[in-house]
């Protein structure tokens, strides 16, 4: 009895060590960014330009990580949540369901830098396009899609049946049970979906290397608008340099002495934007959960 | 079964003598005037944080008897079972005010842990749990966990157990290669009761125990409880009052109060308790009127 | 008298009504994944097999020892792969080693030991910890953990495959704490419970039941690690060193697959052999992930777990 009773206690002691150190060292990289960039940090650095020497700014970068976000969603919501209809409501047991599956699988495994790759072939040099937003956010489509449309199938599966059997047996059709008894009830756990799809798409680099290129932007003038000249910040085909890509570019070619300061305070400014990610699709999920439970 | 080395058994203090109600020997003979309390039961509350689930709860149950917990659902009938081993310190939350005792040792006394509680009292659940793995290391799973390795010994205590729980003969020929899971949900229910009583417990606590069963698989189990009643001391929950009173000596009715606690109402002799209750209550649940 | 029967059914179908459009529609979306599946194969390889379909490179010496791309060098040219693919190897599998038991403890801990409270904290840590990008933990590594490394522990250049082992071994923690819990929670609370109240601790529980239920669960989850960690490219990229020579001691540089393409891509034009051999590798760590994939097929018995 003696032996198991300190087994028993040695393994859970041993347990709570793990948690807290794992615990510890998420802290311990939180805390080191912190200190890293609170003492040069200024709101300006959000707006400003980045300058090839000193510390400017992440304005255009900042720009260009939302403006891809938003494009790469434009795609990615429609198609993944018709999808996730799809497979939740319509697919069969079947080899068309079964390759869908395994096509999913597969795109998930496939390493971002090899999807990037991918997009370069068809959309840099194939189409012809040079590096581009479009070009990146297309990337982006590519590997965000299966995970969308698996959260989104998730999100609907779990829509009690009867939800769905209350509306056939009044007489709707398929669609229309879907679409209006099912749905409402699966919005908050797609909702949720989407947000985590975001903060990953927000984060991303190594996909972007090959199609949105790394060159730092500079002169953006937001005033000037065109959807397909290079040369306006909104256009579609203008070089999409992410905030993450910037980070990337001061630790392989840049030669700006304040470089690591810059890298830092875009670390942060990054994990700031995931914990808001992570915050709002909570939040908002619990939110829309109790408007559609009518709490 | 030989105690493995390191266990010590508890010592009990001196039992006392417990009166018995005058009834017909005859109908009753299980009750021997002399017999020992093996589990006792004093002013018992047990609440959820601040929830009342259970209040006033008295009851002895003497050794080698068979006692019945009946009432309406919710009444707080496997809450109260359950403290009879401690398994409600798996409930976060839960906390038992009162004394409980076996042999006249405090159960919940600091000095005294659940692993060794749990040995001595036995649960079989009401839906059947075996685990996934072979009939016989379900049954050796208990003294394994104890120490026991000898193999002659272990296949001995498996063979014995399944005996007892009146399975051998439908299982002796895939004891290693067939899943406890491949059995049906009687067969499963035996291979749990012979999985506790490899144990070796003094007390089986059954919370419901057919009630996840077919006609004809309850009625074995309830042949076995009378069986076991010779060695073992049970307490059975049960929803069916004519299981209740087939298989028990004693019976205690519990039901919901305004409070919207459980309550013990009646503890008497099962013949008693079904024919002459001296409770309105009692009287209006055995006859049908609610519940 | 009773007015005749209305049929149930009017005419046959309209045409809208078999097509069923909200069918097609999301079936058409759906289908879109298969589409670029078959895509990403199809041009990944058949770029990466120009390395030997245009130059006089026979296919086996991807599988030597020496890299030698250069066509500028006095050395002979050689497209030797493997230096990049032991590197890969060196990653995931010491990644792998060093993560496993902390997330599998940590996973087991969130499922068995962890009191609510403790839940609340460890479960939104894990969440963090995945959004955090890949980016970050390299330039995290490449400013913290490489002068570490050489100036306290004495490493030759801080860069090693030491470096790229522990900040991979950091990313993917919480993709395998997720999944082993997911896994522990398959598991159903009566098992714990029988085992509970046949008289054992809560460790011979967890021990003897939970653990052999969850095992393939688990396994499967360290292998979503390893594949993670195979594919990572930046993070790896600035911590490594990226020195093309196979080596077994931690403290050296190495380089890997995903460094090599990264490094060169951008440097070299398509008609060059170099850059083939670059869409080579790209090729071969397809192969490795499609291998990946069915391991973790083979494991989860067909239960999807991506």
């Amino acid at each position: 009895m003696r032996r198991v009773l300190l087994a028993d206690r040695l393994a859970t002691a041993l347990l709570w060590g793990v948690a807290l150190f794992v615990v510890a060292i998420l802290v311990a990289i939180i805390v080191h960014f912190v200190l890293a960039s609170l003492p040069t940090f200024t709101l300006s650095f959000l707006v400003d330009e980045p300058v090839s020497e000193g510390i400017g700014g992440i304005g255009p970068l900042l720009f260009n990580s939302i403006y891809m976000l938003v494009l790469t969603m434009l795609f990615t919501i429609p198609l993944g949540v018709l999808g996730g209809i799809y497979m939740a409501e319509y697919a069969g047991e079947n080899r068309f369901t079964n390759a869908i599956r395994l096509s999913q699988e597969v795109i998930s495994s496939v390493p971002s830098i090899v999807v990037g790759l991918f997009g370069m072939t068809v959309f840099v040099i194939a189409f012809g396009w040079g590096f581009t937003a479009i070009g990146g956010a297309l990337t982006m489509l590519v590997f965000n899609l299966p995970l969308l449309m698996r959260l989104c199938e998730q999100a609907i599966r779990a829509v009690p049946a009867d939800e769905r059997a209350a509306s056939l047996a009044l007489g709707s059709t398929k669609w229309q049970a879907i679409r209006h008894a099912v749905l409402p009830v699966a919005i908050p756990g797609i909702v949720t979906g989407i947000v985590l799809t975001a903060g990953r798409v927000f984060g991303e680099a190594a996909a972007l290397l090959f199609v949105a290129g790394d060159a730092v932007p500079s002169n953006y003038d937001y005033t000037f608008i065109s959807l397909f000249d290079p040369r306006s910040p909104w256009s579609l085909f203008h070089k999409g340099t992410t905030l993450s890509l910037y980070i990337w570019n001061m630790n392989t070619e840049s030669m700006n002495s304040q470089k690591e300061v810059i890298s830092a305070m875009s670390s942060m400014v990054l994990l700031v934007m995931v914990l808001l990610f992570n915050l709002s699709s909570r939040w908002l999920g619990r939110a829309l959960q109790r408007r559609v439970s009518g709490l | 079964m030989t105690i493995p080395q390191g266990v010590s058994p508890v010592t009990p203090t001196p039992p006392t003598p417990v009166p018995v109600s005058s009834l017909q020997p005859a109908v009753f003979a299980a009750i021997d005037p002399s017999a020992l309390v093996k589990l006792r039961a004093r002013d018992v509350r047990i609440r959820y944080g601040a929830r009342v689930a259970v209040r006033d709860v008295t009851l002895d149950v003497p050794e080698h008897s068979v006692m019945a917990f009946i009432g309406p659902s919710g009444c707080g009938k496997s809450t109260v079972l359950r403290c009879f081993d401690r398994m409600n310190d798996l409930i976060p939350g839960a906390v038992v005010e009162g004394t409980i005792e076996l042999d006249g040792q405090d159960m919940y006394s600091r000095t005294v842990l659940p692993v060794e509680v749990r040995r001595k009292v036995g649960l079989v659940f009401q839906r059947p749990n075996p685990f996934p793995m072979s009939i016989y290391e379900n049954v050796a799973y208990g003294p394994r966990r104890y120490g026991l390795k000898d193999k002659a010994q272990l296949d001995e205590l498996v063979e014995r157990s399944l005996h007892r729980a009146a399975l051998w003969d439908e299982v002796k020929d895939d004891l290693r290669k067939k899943s406890g899971l491949a059995l049906s949900g009687g067969q499963q229910q035996r291979l749990c009761i012979a999985r506790t009583m490899a144990t070796d417990p003094e007390v089986i606590l059954m919370d419901e125990p057919c009630s996840a069963l077919d006609p004809i698989a309850t009625l074995k189990i309830e042949e076995l409880i009378a069986q076991l009643k010779a060695e073992f001391t049970i307490v059975i929950v049960t929803h069916n009052m004519q299981q209740a009173a087939r298989v028990s000596d004693r019976t205690a009715f519990f039901t919901l109060g305004e409070d919207r606690a459980g309550y013990l109402v009646e503890l008497d002799d099962t013949l008693k308790i079904f024919t002459n209750p001296a409770f309105q209550l009692t009287e209006d649940y055995v006859s049908g009127r609610f519940g | 008298m009773t007015a005749p029967a209305k049929p149930l059914a009017t005419a046959k179908p309209g045409l809208r009504a078999r097509l069923d459009l909200p069918q097609r529609v999301t079936q058409l979306a759906a289908a879109m994944v298969i589409a670029l599946v078959a895509l990403i194969l199809t041009f990944i390889t058949w770029r990466g097999v120009q390395l030997f379909l245009q130059t006089a490179t026979p296919v086996w010496q991807i599988f030597t020892v020496l890299w030698q791309p250069d066509p500028t060098s006095s050395r002979p040219v050689n497209f030797g792969l493997l230096p990049f693919i032991v590197g890969t190897l060196e990653i995931f599998i010491g990644a792998a080693i060093i993560s496993a038991p902390l997330s599998v403890g940590l996973a087991l801990f969130m499922a068995e030991v962890a009191p609510n409270w403790a839940r609340r904290i460890t479960q939104p840590s894990m969440e963090m910890f995945v959004g955090i990008p890949s980016v970050v933990y390299g330039f995290l590594g490449l400013t913290v953990l490489v002068p570490f490394l050489k100036d306290v522990l004495g490493f030759q250049f801080g860069q090693s495959m030491f470096a790229g082992q522990l900040v991979v071994a950091i990313m993917i923690l919480p993709t395998i704490t997720s999944l082993a819990y997911d896994a522990f929670k398959t598991v159903p609370a009566e098992m714990r419970s029988a085992s509970l109240a046949l008289g054992t601790t809560r460790w011979q529980a967890i021990r003897h039941v939970v653990l052999p239920a969850a095992a393939s669960g688990v396994v499967t989850a360290i292998v979503m690690g390893m594949m993670r960690a195979a594919g990572e490219a930046l993070a790896v990229a600035l911590v490594v060193g990226g020195r093309a020579f196979i080596t077994f001691d931690p403290r050296q540089p190495i380089t890997t697959l995903t460094l090599g393409i990264t490094a060169d891509m951008g440097n070299t034009t398509p008609s060059e052999p170099w850059n083939m051999a670059l869409w080579t590798m790209a090729a071969v760590l397809l192969l490795m992930s499609l291998g990946f994939v069915t391991i973790v097929r083979r494991l989860s018995g067909g239960r999807q777990v991506l």
